[in-house]
Order: C-alpha cells, then sequence, then structure tokens
C-alpha cells in the first residue's frame, strides 16, 4: 500500500518542468507503452506504465534511486504508440536528468563522460586504432576534442 | 551532391567495414562525402545527464557543417537521432538557441539552424534516388537471403524525422536490399531494438534483447543480417561470440552493413568494402559469389 500523504507531491510538478517531462500527466495508464517495449519482454525490472505511475503519486526517491529509469534503451517504440502522445522516451530523459542532479548516476554512464572528455569521443582512437585506419586508407580523426572537454566540464 | 560525413564516435573505432564501405560506394556513385575533422560526439550519450549539454554538444557539429555550408550525412542512426532531435528543438525555440550560441562563441562558431541532417542511407534512397541506384547494380544478388534490421533513429520518432514512412510497415531498407537483386525477408520482431543503449548499464539485459532478434533471424532463414547503424553491429556482430557463451546459443550468422552488398551489386572490388573487418566472416555469400 502507497500512503501518498507521505509522498512527495511535487515531484511530479518537478518533472513537468524538466525538460521531455511536460506530458506526464496526460498518461492515462492503459500500458500500450510496456506491451510494445523490447526491454520490458525479456526483463520485469522494466514497467514504465508503473514508472509513470510512482512519479504521479509523488515516489519521488524510489523512482530517482531505481536502476529501471537507466533501463530505457530509447527505442521509441511507445512514444510512437502512445494515444496520449505522453512521450515517454523524453520522460525518461528528464527523470535521468533528475537523477543525476540528485547525485543517483550509474557507473557506465560516468564512464562514458569521463572518456568523452578525455577523447571528445565515447572510444580512444589509440596507435592501433590509427594505425589500422591508415592501412585501410581512412583519413585520420582527432584523438581530443578540446571543446568537448570545455563543454563538459562547465 | 555533397554533404559534410559524420562519423561518430563509434565508426572510426569499431566500424571500419561500414566506414570504407560507404566511401567506396559514394565515390562509385559520385556522391562526395567531406569530413570535417573537427567534429566530435553527437551528444547522444549526454542526453541522459545533462540535456542542455546535449543540446550545447549536438549544436556545436551542425554550427561546423553551418561554416562549411554542407548539410550533416551520418552513418549512425544515433548520431543522426540525436543530431536531428537538436536541430529540431533549436530551430522552435529561440531562448535555447540563443543560450546555446552564447557558449558556441567561445568555440568561435554559431548555430543559425540552415542544416539539414539525414541519415546516409537515406541520401541512398531519396537524394540518389531508388531508380537510379538500380540502374547502376552490375553485380545481381539473386539467390541470397537477406533479414533488413531498420533499428531505432532511422526512422523514430516520425514526429522529428519526418520521413514519411510508416514507422510500423517501414520498406525503404528493404527495397534498398531488393535493388540488389536479393530477397529482403520479413520476420517476426523485424522493428525491434538491437538493445545497444542499456550495454553500458546492464551487459547481460543489452545481450538478452539482441538474442531476441538473433532467434528471429536464424528462423527466417537469413543469410545475413543488413544493418545501418555501427551500435547495432556492436551488439549483433561485435557481440555474437558473448551471446553465444552467455546465453547458451550457437550463432555463426554474418552481420554486414548495407553499403556493402550494395558494393557488391554495384560491381565494385570484394576487397575495396571492407570485408577484413567483419568478425564473423561471410565466407558463404562470397564463394556464392565467387568471389
Amino acid at each position: 500500500m502507497i500512503e501518498v500523504r507521505k509522498k512527495d507531491l511535487n515531484f511530479k510538478f518537478e518533472v513537468l518542468r524538466e525538460k521531455g517531462g511536460d506530458a506526464l500527466l496526460r498518461c492515462f495508464a492503459c500500458g500500450t507503452c510496456t506491451v510494445s517495449c523490447p526491454v520490458r519482454a525479456v526483463d520485469e525490472r522494466y514497467n514504465p506504465r508503473k514508472i509513470i505511475r510512482m512519479t504521479i503519486l509523488g515516489m519521488k526517491e524510489e523512482v530517482l534511486k531505481n536502476e529501471f529509469i537507466w533501463l530505457c534503451a530509447g527505442c521509441y517504440s511507445c512514444y510512437e504508440r502512445c494515444p496520449q502522445d505522453v512521450r515517454l522516451t523524453d520522460i525518461m530523459t528528464a527523470l535521468r536528468n533528475i537523477a543525476v542532479r540528485e547525485g543517483y548516476i550509474p557507473e557506465g554512464v560516468k564512464l562514458q563522460i569521463e572518456n568523452l572528455k578525455k577523447f571528445g569521443r565515447l572510444y580512444e582512437v589509440d596507435d592501433f586504432i590509427a594505425r589500422k585506419r591508415e592501412k585501410a586508407n581512412l583519413p585520420q580523426v582527432e584523438r581530443e576534442i578540446a571543446d568537448i572537454k570545455k563543454i563538459l566540464e562547465r | 551532391m555533397k554533404g559534410a560525413l559524420f562519423l561518430g564516435c563509434t565508426i572510426p573505432v569499431r566500424a571500419q567495414h561500414y566506414e570504407v564501405s560507404a566511401r567506396e560506394v559514394a565515390k562509385h556513385l559520385g556522391i562526395e562525402l567531406i569530413d570535417i575533422p573537427h567534429f566530435g560526439c553527437c551528444g547522444f550519450p549526454v542526453k541522459s545527464v545533462d540535456h542542455k549539454k546535449y543540446l550545447i554538444m549536438a549544436a556545436r557539429n551542425l554550427a561546423l557543417a553551418e561554416k562549411e555550408g554542407l548539410d550533416i550525412w551520418a552513418l549512425c542512426s544515433a548520431c543522426y537521432g540525436s543530431l536531428s532531435e537538436a536541430n529540431h528543438l533549436l530551430k522552435e525555440n529561440e531562448e535555447m538557441k540563443k543560450e546555446v550560441n552564447q557558449v558556441l562563441k567561445e568555440f568561435g562558431l554559431k548555430y543559425e539552424g540552415k542544416v539539414e541532417v539525414k541519415h546516409f542511407i537515406r541520401v541512398l534512397y531519396e537524394d540518389y534516388g531508388l531508380s537510379n541506384l538500380r540502374l547502376k547494380v552490375r553485380k545481381s544478388l539473386e539467390g541470397l537471403n537477406f533479414a533488413p534490421h531498420y533499428g531505432c533513429h532511422y526512422l523514430r520518432p516520425s514526429k522529428i524525422h519526418k520521413t514519411g514512412e510508416d514507422v510500423e510497415f517501414p520498406k525503404s531498407l528493404d527495397e534498398l536490399i531488393e535493388i540488389t537483386g536479393a530477397k529482403s525477408l520479413s520476420y517476426y520482431n523485424k522493428l525491434n531494438c538491437c538493445g545497444g543503449a542499456v550495454l553500458a548499464i546492464d551487459e547481460e539485459l543489452a545481450l538478452r534483447i539482441a538474442n531476441e532478434k538473433l532467434k528471429e533471424v536464424v528462423k527466417s532463414g537469413a543469410d545475413a543480417i543488413i544493418l545501418i547503424c555501427p551500435f547495432c553491429d556492436i551488439m549483433y556482430e561485435q557481440n555474437q561470440r558473448r551471446i553465444n557463451s552467455k546465453l547458451g546459443e550457437n550463432y555463426k550468422i554474418p552481420v554486414l552493413f548495407y553499403t556493402q552488398i550494395l558494393g557488391l551489386a554495384l560491381g565494385i572490388p570484394v576487397e575495396k568494402l571492407g570485408f577484413e573487418f567483419n568478425r564473423i566472416k561471410p565466407k558463404d555469400i562470397l564463394s556464392f559469389l565467387g568471389k
């Protein structure tokens, strides 16, 4: 049982104000998102309809701390089919952005950001790759991109 | 015809077969691909962390292309999705545009919203044109059966991409495959995601998502799965052995980029199409074609 009195009733407004979260309250809980979801099809931890309900009910901590908000693959299947145009993929982005600001960020994502700062892309172009490219007659690419580091360290 | 080739993060390091074959095909067709050395990550991985920084990273690339007066042609579907979305949002929102430009000024750049972003596959399909492409086929791949994998961001979200294709029943990749003479197969979960976006979060989950599709592709009797995105390649080709060992499967199905099979059909010599970079050698396909 969820006691709504004890929950954070402002959470839904926080999500509504966040980029991508503005259509949250349009959800009428039909479940089209969940049945369309390729992640849900193989993993019960992820249930987009439930995440929306929990958010609207103000279960802030339970949503932001939970790994499930990071399991959306961003495939936009639910986004295309939602009869209420809730744009769930964007809501997941909004929830993740809030979670990061509250200090919840998965290790894998942290690592990606570190790589982006160092190399300007997700993967390093090391000597081995540079030789491989040269052998294949491919033009060399920059190994570091200072602008990207500056953007990410703002 | 010319455009700025956008490689993104994955292609230069992990999908050289896509890059080599795309460049070769473009050269063969007289499509000019311009490299802009300062292009960096499209911003996609940053979107989940900080939406504003994502927009700035994407806009930086858009502004670099604008400076050269070129549209962006992306090979990676995630880059295409990410750059298109940023372009769409910034064109609509003056305030966001102003904010982004304040940062870009530091790099001597300005985003004005003058470039279009296209997937290279759509350049072939729409701009070069399917019928013109058909006229260039010299070597029919008749007898081969391919399973097209559209991936996610090539068509979805339709509100942003506005390709006019029915996202539930797309046909462009099927048609592109069929002009080579090969048969494009229909299979149960043709439009499903590869799982790539959750690889950094939960590897086993990503592998299980990819496995769902490989099961169906094999069942369809395909000689290979055909891709248009390097991250899908990471899942289906570069992780195929891992799927076998972790999930008890026994796949050995070739995974090819569309530009590789198009190249074969155009009569480009096989050694110019990057097959040495395929982890699963498409030996049967090449020997069937007498290569």
